[in-house]
């Protein structure tokens, strides 16, 4: 374990690192951007709950027991969890490698 | 403090128990059920055997905790699902489809989107900020000993609201489905929770968990596909039938009387979304694992499984509207429409019995058993350490304590958490305790969410604003759900609800976010100013993970 002040100096290195903001600022923006999409169906869907909620009980088609509301709700399940593959796929491969790389410039140029 | 402040929460609620009991008719006592009781032996024996094997590697502070940080990313996930779907989730939402249709789906689609959100945004902070609990990392640059209480004080709220739910479902489900005694019941399961925590600490618990999330996962799944084959495995079929069937018809199929109003609705979806993101025996697993890459990996499988549950909890509901609600053995009396045996929360076990008999029934009996220990087991590990690594190691002693001492601590404070979840669950025998649950993450979402994530990212967090936000929207969540219709009126007796809703969140989660940010601004003394300037670095480690806690070596 290093001790504080060679840690702190590490961090110090790291903020100084253009890679550091570049990997800051993809992966921050990539989860922003899914959290929204997240958020933003989510919330819509519960307007529609809140708001117009004869809307949800519609069926699809005549006949169809697959109403506006289960089939959002099956659509919404399915999609976020396909979101957060796409998220730890993305974040443990290209972004994980980028850390990888800043922490090991900063460490070497403390030693 | 925070014991008087809990014993004053429960001296307002209890004196009006005993009236809400009277209206409540207690579950009948069944026949002892020996297969169900045959499988629970298997599990309670399998559990202990892990425990004796976790205790002998249950050595350092860490391995208590965290389990040495080495769990694997699936093992967590899973672990997760095992810890976050409770008996509840089981038998009430299964329950909540039978009776109300897709107001359960909507209920479980919410209670599914925190899942991403924690991902997106704290699942890696957490990881590498944190270490025993949630509070290492809202006072990772904060006042130790101000933020740490303040952060204690909510977890426990939340853990004892949380516990004396599952134990008083435990005592009520026992009887039921073993034929036990309901303060025996009680006995078991706090002791085995005792023992489980106890000795084999955060290991134990991480595998009574993932036994359990497999054996939840598989007698659900089980129980599905019988029912569904007795439509042709025809959805179509099935909701035709179902349909025509219930009382509510057409009705079934749109949003009823859980969410009467706009408010309610929205309310309800933000508290069970950041509810969840901030619940601290879900929080506490993301310390288990090597690394946020580990950490990540835990909640794609945690949702995976959780959204898979949800879907076949629906349609197992809506199976049991034809399958269960036509066949009179299942009511009392034999009258179809009456009173169901056990009480509604029975749906799901008198399915099993449908479509597959006795043993089906014994197996899944023992799944909801299991099901409480491994929640119970969680949530008295996050207390123990909110106690001891908290309130005992950082707060009282200063950080001064010996690893030896702190862990000393935790198993007393397990100890005291599984005596006081018996006693509390005995005092609140015929309580409906339904509101309990979502008070729980009604608090987690105004009291610990807030604090947490903007302790993640705003660099503005100063102590004075983390600890009157954190305390606000604690005492918002609570005062308000005592002021709505569930405490209010079905439990203290009064005629009209002073807070027309249910839900708190909606209120208590931005006025949490409010008052902190209000206060923060407003605060310009040298440590405010020291607290800011330290983000910075707590910004790297947050990205990276450098000096991140590591695992131990096994």
């Amino acid at each position: 374990m290093s001790t504080n002040a060679s840690q702190n100096a590490v961090y110090a290195r790291i903020r100084k690192n253009p890679r550091f903001a570049e990997l800051v600022s993809k992966r921050q923006g990539f989860a922003t951007l899914l959290s929204v999409i997240v958020l933003t169906i989510f919330y819509g869907f519960f307007m529609v709950v809140a708001f117009n909620p004869n809307l949800i009980g519609q069926r699809l088609s005549e006949g169809s027991y697959v109403t506006v509301g289960i089939a959002a709700e099956l659509f919404m399940f399915i999609f976020f969890w396909v979101l957060t593959a796409v998220y730890v796929k993305r974040a443990n491969g290209e972004f994980d490698a980028i850390t990888t790389e800043i922490i090991r410039d900063a460490s070497k140029e403390v030693k | 403090m925070l014991a008087r402040l809990n014993v004053a929460l429960l001296a307002l609620l209890v004196p009006a128990l005993s009236f809400a009991g009277d209206a409540i008719s207690a579950t009948e006592k069944q026949p002892l059920n020996l297969h169900a009781i045959g499988m629970f032996v298997l599990f309670v024996s399998m559990t202990l055997g892990i425990t004796y094997w976790a205790a002998g590697r249950t050595k350092s502070a860490s391995d208590f905790y965290t389990a040495g940080g080495g769990i694997t990313g699936f093992q967590n996930g899973l672990a997760i699902a095992g810890d976050y779907m409770s008996a509840a989730t089981l038998l009430g939402l299964t329950a909540l489809v039978y009776t109300k249709g897709v107001d359960g789906y909507i209920y479980m689609i919410a209670f599914f989107a925190g899942w991403p959100i924690i991902l997106f945004l704290m699942a890696e902070r957490l990881r590498n900020l944190g270490k025993f609990t949630f509070a290492d990392i809202t006072s990772y640059r904060l006042n130790q000993g101000k933020v740490r209480t303040m952060a204690a004080v909510s977890s426990l709220t939340v853990v004892c609201f949380y516990l004396v739910a599952q134990m008083v479902g435990a005592g009520q489900l026992i009887k039921l489905l073993f034929g036990l005694d309901y303060n025996i019941a009680l006995f078991v399961v706090g002791a085995l929770m005792m023992v489980y925590v106890t000795f084999g600490g955060m290991v134990a618990t991480t595998w009574v968990q993932i036994i359990k999330a497999c054996m939840l996962l598989a007698g659900g799944t089980l129980v599905m596909v019988l029912a569904m084959s007795q439509f042709g495995f025809s959805f179509e079929t099935m909701m035709g039938q179902a349909v025509s069937l219930h009382s509510l018809g057409e009705k079934l199929l749109f949003p009823g009387t859980l969410l009467p109003d706009p408010v309610t609705a929205l309310s309800l979806g933000l508290g069970l979304m950041f509810g969840t993101a901030g619940l601290p025996h879900i929080l506490m697993r993301f310390f288990t694992v090597t690394n946020a890459k580990e950490a990540r990996k835990s909640v794609l499988y945690a949702s995976g499984f959780v959204a898979y549950f949800f879907n076949v909890i629906l349609l197992m509901g809506f199976a049991a509207i034809i399958i269960v609600g036509q066949n009179p053995e299942f009511f009392e009396g034999g009258k179809i429409g009456g009173k169901i045996v056990g009480g509604g929360n029975m749906i799901a076990m008198h399915l099993a019995k449908a479509v597959g008999g006795n043993l089906l029934l014994g197996f899944l009996s023992a799944v909801a058993f299991a099901t409480i220990l491994a929640v119970v087991s969680g949530l008295a590990l996050a207390g123990a350490a909110a106690i001891s690594h908290d309130i005992y190691a950082r707060v009282i002693r200063k950080g001064k304590a010996t690893e030896t001492e702190e862990l000393r601590v935790s198993r007393f404070a397990s100890v005291g958490l599984g005596l006081v979840a018996i006693v509390l669950g005995i005092a609140f025998e015929k309580m409906n305790v339904a509101f309990m649950v979502a008070l729980a993450f009604g608090i987690a979402a105004s009291a610990n969410f807030p604090v947490l994530i903007l302790s993640m990212y705003w660099k503005g967090l100063t102590t004075r604003g983390a600890v009157a936000g954190g305390y606000a929207g604690l005492v918002a969540a609570v005062l308000l759900v005592v002021f709505s219709k569930s405490v209010w009126v079905t439990v203290l007796g009064n005629a009209q609800a002073l807070f027309p809703y249910d839900q708190p969140a909606l209120f208590s989660m931005p006025l949490a976010f409010l008052i902190t940010f209000i206060v923060s601004k407003l605060d310009n003394s040298a440590e405010a100013q020291a607290e800011r300037a330290a983000f910075d670095d707590q910004y790297v480690r947050a990205q990276t993970g450098f000096g991140a806690a590591e695992a131990s070596a096994h």
